[in-house]
């Protein structure tokens, strides 16, 4: 949600900060997330491991990279191309952040798969995964949007989530090596 | 404390607010009410005057006001003090504003100048209509309309490699003016349309936190610009250019020159004058806003 806040401003200075920029942004992420949804909930079919959720996480913060370093060039070459600033914000949306949030959203079933134990207790761990993902996003609204711009530039802002989304990585792999290691 | 004060404490206030809205109430006439894409406008009329407003709930902002006894009459002191730009370019052949608001200020400088043409930037169809139909805004061959965000329009018109000799920024919400329109790389944008002699006047407010930000923002883009305060008003014009600021008698001799136009909207530039201050009186160690800082409207708060 912090991303999706902030792309809104990343596309600003291109195609403005009209409603269809809004429009194109939700978009964007929604069709991202249900894509991420149902490829990881294939993924987590095939031997789910920690260590592999973990590449999730640094997946996410690699693609992200691209978005940071070169989003102007991007959206000068989308700018050029397209007249309309309706789809010229949807395709620089979706060159933008597409990816990075699609894999986000494989981390939501993959979670899901590790978690359950048991199958009645799946509507339970699915409710705590959705409870704390939802509020997450909640949270990381407010903080950017009330506080983040006012501190920071918003490239400040992305490289902490991708630093964060890496430690994500490491913490997966050093849990992963610890249950291991007592198994 | 008695019971007796408490119920007073309470009671007055309320029967003094509930006099004050009902007042306001009765002596406003809505005209028109209408929901845009961005925001509620409401036309109402009021002692003689009919107001264009974007409503935010606490806060009613008239945008623009025209007497309607007489709709040639400038009421606002902000528009006047934004013909000070021509003090500086008292001879503006291609125009561009953006914020359209009631229209008055391109309907003003299209009749005093017959060789002027403009183009006029407004992201909001509905306050273009609103305009036309209750502010007696007209389309005319000077004038030419385009729905689209001023930041979209200025790197199109970038790209298209035109140029301005006067720019006009005037883009306001039922707040301040949008985030993206306050920034440096916009700025350049508008700087890189300028001609030689351009000049850009930009309607802003003075008073919070954000008044510093903004005016090393175009400061950082500009150099030196005039600042243009005037008492009892809150708002500040700046007039910037890539020239030298021109000293004040060349500011006084255009007065002169441009005084038998602006007579009959009863608008003497003369006074404005001693007003055009070249030196900062701002904070000139405040951070520039920047796309990649840009919380404009939250220092606007403090």
């Amino acid at each position: 949600m912090s991303i999706e806040l902030l792309g809104g401003r990343v596309l600003a200075p291109y195609f403005g900060s009209s409603i269809y920029v809004w429009g194109s942004i939700i978009t964007v992420f929604m069709v991202a997330l249900s894509f991420g949804y149902l490829i990881g909930g294939h993924l987590s079919m095939q031997a789910p491991r920690l260590r592999k959720y973990g590449l999730f996480f640094v997946a996410a913060a690699i693609t992200a990279i691209p978005t940071i370093l070169f989003g102007d060039a991007l959206m000068d070459w989308v700018f050029l191309r397209l007249e309309d600033p309706r789809y010229g914000s949807l395709m620089a949306g979706m060159l933008l952040f597409f990816i990075p949030t699609a894999i986000l959203g494989m981390i939501a079933p993959y979670s899901v798969r590790l978690l359950v134990e048991e199958t009645h207790h799946s509507g339970r761990v699915a409710g705590g995964l959705y409870f704390i993902s939802t509020l997450g996003s909640a949270l990381g609204t407010l903080l950017t949007s009330f506080y983040f711009v006012l501190w920071f530039e918003i490239n400040e802002i992305l490289v902490t989530m991708v630093i964060a989304l890496v430690c994500c990585f490491l913490i997966a792999l050093m849990v992963d090596r610890m249950v291991e290691s007592n198994g | 404390m008695s019971t007796k004060n408490i119920t007073l404490r309470f009671a007055i206030p309320f029967a003094i607010a509930l006099l004050l809205s009902a007042n306001a109430s009765y002596s406003d006439l809505v005209v028109h009410r209408e929901k845009s894409l961005y925001r509620n406008i409401v036309v109402s009329d009021k002692a003689g005057q009919r107001c264009l407003i974007f409503s935010v709930k606490r806060q009613q902002r008239n945008q623009t006001c025209i007497d309607l006894d007489d709709p040639t009459r400038i009421i606002f002191d902000y528009v006047r003090m934004t013909f000070a730009g021509l003090l500086v370019n008292p001879e503006p052949t291609r125009g561009l504003m953006i914020g359209i608001g009631g229209g008055t200020i391109s309907s003003v400088l299209t009749s005093i100048y017959p060789e002027l043409t403009m183009d006029l930037v407004e992201v909001d169809q509905a306050v273009v209509k609103v305009a036309t139909e209750y502010f007696g805004f007209r389309k005319t061959d000077q004038i030419n309309v385009h729905i689209a965000d001023g930041r979209v329009f200025t790197r199109r018109a970038l790209l298209r490699k035109e140029k301005y000799d006067l720019i006009i920024l005037d883009a306001f919400t039922g707040e301040y003016i949008p985030e993206h329109l306050m920034t440096v790389e916009f700025l350049e944008n508008i700087k890189s349309l300028l001609t030689p002699d351009g000049i850009v006047v930009a309607n802003t407010f003075w008073g919070s936190a954000l008044y510093h930000h903004e005016s090393v923002t175009y400061s950082t883009v500009f150099g030196p610009v005039f600042s243009l305060k005037m008492p009892d008003t809150g708002n500040r014009v700046i007039v910037a250019t890539m020239n030298e600021l021109p000293d004040s008698k060349t500011l006084m001799a255009n007065a002169m020159i441009l005084k038998p136009d602006f007579e009959r909207f009863g608008v003497d530039l003369r006074k404005y004058v001693p007003n055009m201050n070249r030196d900062p009186d701002w904070k000139t160690d405040k951070r520039p806003l920047t796309d990649q800082y840009a919380p404009a409207n939250l220092l606007k708060g403090r």
